[in-house]
């Protein structure tokens, strides 16, 4: 069971001279210690058994240069466009955890498995000495998550064993994510204006060094960035003895395309399309993790059938993630057929998806307390033929792959990893799952109404690639169990009628009715729009989003049928105004399709998010890769890269 | 004379249109496939939309064997040079299809990190709007880049190009 122990007291008693701070807010706990301290405090929440913290889930800053005098907002930074600065913002009751005299905030989230809690740390650091003890010495997850702070805030972690950039090139000057890089200042590398570059594109320097290397019998093999093995774009420098991997070095950031930087600039629902690009084959789960952690900031719960509608939604994007998953690395080890069959399935979800959002891929499908429509009519059955047919797929896979003798040698006993060792490189998921340890976000911290279904949670023995593939498999069952369910018990919304006649109203019938100064069947009626999606024709506001008027955008047929509506709408789409969290922090993790997901928003009052910082799944699992694919046969490191399921979109933000 | 000379350039217009209908139906693409485009650019390849049935089922991971370059996806600053070795490595006669709002103008990246447009670092002969594009635009923009290769091989497209 989850422990409601006061942690931050706990930790003050610990480490009495380390805690600077602490308080307690919307539920999450959050101590602000001292920098010296640092590593005396992480080990005690390693090792001390009223923390048990085996998951350094997230390291990252935030950088408060700015806090509380509004960034001038801009929609395309390029264009030119002086955007009029914004009046200050009152200064409203402090928030316990904002900005210090120190510019740094650098950011740890904790979590212990076996006692499922959590804790946040803050260390406060200055610019001019921009340095941390580094943490790699206790997880190895903070190799690369200190390695991302550093080329984004150019802070510094002392002990590191390897401190270059990671997400931006070597030649890049300046750390993006600090508040005085302006979010257009470019430094091309090819094409007009190209900085230069040295001649050999970053190669990494621990293998690059020594002409011997040609005399020994082991050779370097450069896998990537576009490579057909590697869906999405990440490279590989493999060292081989024969045909056995001695060393990797990974290098990403080849799709970094600024999304923590671009929130920052937009509105809070404006984040939206920008989450759907994330991990772009289950673009609900990150819509809904994020909505959630505004909704958290905000204080907000949304409606019972928002919240059903979100998890059926996510399930059909988990299983959309797990069929692309699974084809991809089937179709690498050769069975092409599988992928096709996969796909096809994935073919019939995205309809059903498409016809419930607009959009079959990009969908932003969420708003900040709701979702953009309701269901529409008919999708409980359509919805059930697309999961038939998805069974029946599954199970021609399975019979294709399972009892496949080359795949099933090719996928066992590679790519392992012990649960303890995966726990230490923060990987969550069913990367974690396949090595025995059932952690699921949605059963362990359980969210939304993710409570109220019977699911199991599959595990496997060996933490190998074909357990990953079984778990995965095993996965889609499940998620299909939790959206029958969720379809049967879904409560119904308010149907709509006219008070008066019983029946809705179209538009342009009632802009006639006004025209002619019949006014109170405006005052009275709801209209019916025109409807650009299937289940927006439903009134959405009053089943499916918060009553909150400062957060939640009228159905159009109050924004076209009335002056409050219009207003409303008006208010919340001008610049200034829109969702307006109280200044605040919060991080809300949901189970994404390859692990924990996690969102973590620093609000200073303004319509726009101070710091959006999203804890990718796979970033963890790519970390872990050279200790993955070490030892292996280079043969390996396909199944094994596949069973990552690394997604660009995700990885690199 | 005159009569042979025109004999003979009728025959190798002719044949020039033959070699034109050939290519326009044998496209080996190279898919540079970056980002969610990928996604779309799967879909339409797969037996669901299939585009074997234009003639460019096969793709070619070797940017030699390839000569339509399919550029799928987001390119970032970090990424530029290695699309751009990849085009320089396609023999000739070769297209570029930027695939996706993110390959036309940049899309909504307007950042430090992306390159707004890949047309401000090789030249594009076909572009294909869409965050993604569906498969259908996807098939239509497969068709145009067709017409337009059968064009370059006929008298009045010479002259236009
Ligand atoms: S155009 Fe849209 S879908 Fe395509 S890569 Fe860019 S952001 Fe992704």
């Amino acid at each position: 069971m989850m422990t409601n122990a006061d942690l931050t007291a706990l930790l003050k008693e610990r480490c009495p001279d380390a805690v600077r701070a602490a308080h307690s807010w919307r539920g999450d706990q959050t101590a602000r210690i001292n920098r010296e301290s640092l590593v005396k405090v992480a080990r005690t929440l390693k090792e001390d058994p009223a923390f048990q913290m085996d998951f350094l889930m997230d390291v990252t800053a935030v950088d408060y240069l700015t806090f509380g005098q509004r960034p001038p907002r801009a929609f395309f930074p390029s264009s030119g466009v002086d955007v009029a600065p914004a009046p200050e913002i009152p200064a409203d009751t402090p928030w316990p955890g904002g900005p210090e005299k120190e510019r740094f905030v650098v950011v740890y989230h904790f979590y212990s498995s076996s006692l499922r809690h959590r804790i946040r740390l803050h260390v406060p650091v200055e610019e001019k000495a921009a340095e941390l003890d580094s943490l790699t010495s206790l997880w190895p997850a903070a190799n690369w998550l200190e390695r991302e702070v550093w080329d984004m805030y150019g802070i510094r972690f002392k002990g590191h064993p390897n401190l270059k950039r990671i997400l931006m090139y070597e030649e890049f000057i300046g750390h993006p994510l600090r508040k005085d890089y302006p979010v257009n200042q470019r430094q091309p590398l090819a094409g007009p204006g190209a900085v230069k570059r040295s001649a050999t594109p970053s190669a990494p320097a621990a293998h690059s060094k020594g002409s011997g290397d040609l005399e020994t019998r082991e050779m370097l093999l450069n896998v990537g960035p576009a490579h057909p093995a590697m869906h999405g774009i990440i490279r590989l420098v493999l060292k081989l003895q024969g045909e056995r991997v001695k060393e990797v070095d990974v290098e990403i950031g080849y799709l970094h395309r600024g999304f923590e930087k671009m929130a920052e600039v937009v509105d809070y629902n404006g984040v939206m399309p920008y989450t759907d690009r994330l991990n772009y084959v289950s673009p609900l789960i990150n819509n809904m993790g994020y909505s959630m952690a505004v909704e958290k900031l905000l204080g907000l719960n949304v409606p019972e059938r928002c919240h059903y509608i979100r998890v059926i939604m996510s399930e059909i994007s988990r299983l959309s993630d797990h069929l692309t998953c699974v084809g991809a690395s089937a179709m690498e080890l050769g069975a092409f057929s599988v992928f096709l069959y996969l796909i096809k399935a994935r073919e019939f979800l995205w309809e059903l998806v498409e016809m419930v959002t607009g959009a079959r891929l990009t969908i932003s499908y969420c708003r900040v307390g709701g979702v953009k429509g309701d269901l529409p009519e008919d999708f409980e059955d359509r919805c059930q033929k697309a999961l038939e047919e998805t069974k029946k797929v599954l199970k021609e896979a399975d019979a294709l792959l399972t009892r496949n003798r080359i795949f099933v040698d090719r996928m066992s006993g590679t790519g392992v990893i012990s649960a303890q060792e995966a726990i230490a490189y923060g990987i969550t998921g069913p990367f974690l799952r396949a090595s025995g340890t059932p952690y699921d976000v949605r059963k362990d911290c359980p969210y939304s109404v993710y409570d109220r279904f019977d699911f199991d949670v599959p595990v496997g023995a060996k933490g190998d690639n074909l357990d990953r593939y079984y778990v995965r498999m095993e996965e889609m069952r499940q998620s299909i169990r939790i959206i029958e369910a969720a379809l049967k018990t879904i409560p119904p919304g308010p149907v709509l009628v006219d008070p008066e006649t019983g029946r809705p109203m179209a538009a342009a019938e009632m802009v006639d009715s006004a025209k002619i100064g019949d006014i109170p069947v405006i005052a009275r009626a709801v209209a019916v729009t025109d409807p650009t999606l299937g289940g927006s024709a439903r009134p959405q506001h009053l089943g499916i989003a918060v009553e909150e008027k400062r957060v939640v955008l009228p159905p159009k047929e109050d924004t076209y049928g009335n002056i409050e509506g219009l207003m409303r709408h008006f208010k919340l789409v001008m610049q200034g105004h829109g969702v307006r969290p109280p200044k605040g922090e919060s991080y809300f993790p949901v189970e994404g399709a390859n692990g924990e997901l996690g969102f973590y928003v620093v609000s200073d009052g303004s319509e726009c998010a101070y710091r959006v910082r999203v804890r990718p799944p796979c970033f963890a699992i790519m970390s872990a890769l050279p200790r993955l694919l070490t030892g292996d046969m280079l043969a390996d490191v396909v199944p094994t890269f596949g069973s990552v399921n690394m997604i660009g979109g995700e990885l690199d933000r | 004379m005159s009569q042979q000379l025109e004999d003979a350039s009728f025959l190798t217009s002719k044949l020039d249109e033959a070699i034109g209908w050939a290519r326009k139906y044998s496209i080996f693409q190279y898919p540079f496939v970056t980002a969610c485009c990928g996604m779309e650019y799967m879909a339409a390849a797969c037996s669901h939309y299939d585009f074997d049935r234009f003639g460019a089922g096969l793709p070619r991971f070797s940017p030699r064997q390839a000569d339509v370059l399919f550029v799928v996806g987001t390119i970032s600053h970090k990424m530029a040079p290695v699309l751009l070795r990849i085009y320089e490595q396609m023999a000739d006669p070769k297209w570029v299809v930027a695939f996706g709002v993110c390959t036309c103008t940049g899309g909504f990246y307007d950042n430090y990190a992306t390159v707004m447009g890949i047309d401000t670092i090789m030249p594009v002969d076909i572009y294909i709007p869409g965050c993604p594009p569906r498969p259908e635009y996807v098939l239509d923009g497969l068709m145009k880049l067709q017409e337009k290769i059968q064009a370059q091989h006929s008298k009045a497209g010479q002259q236009k190009a």
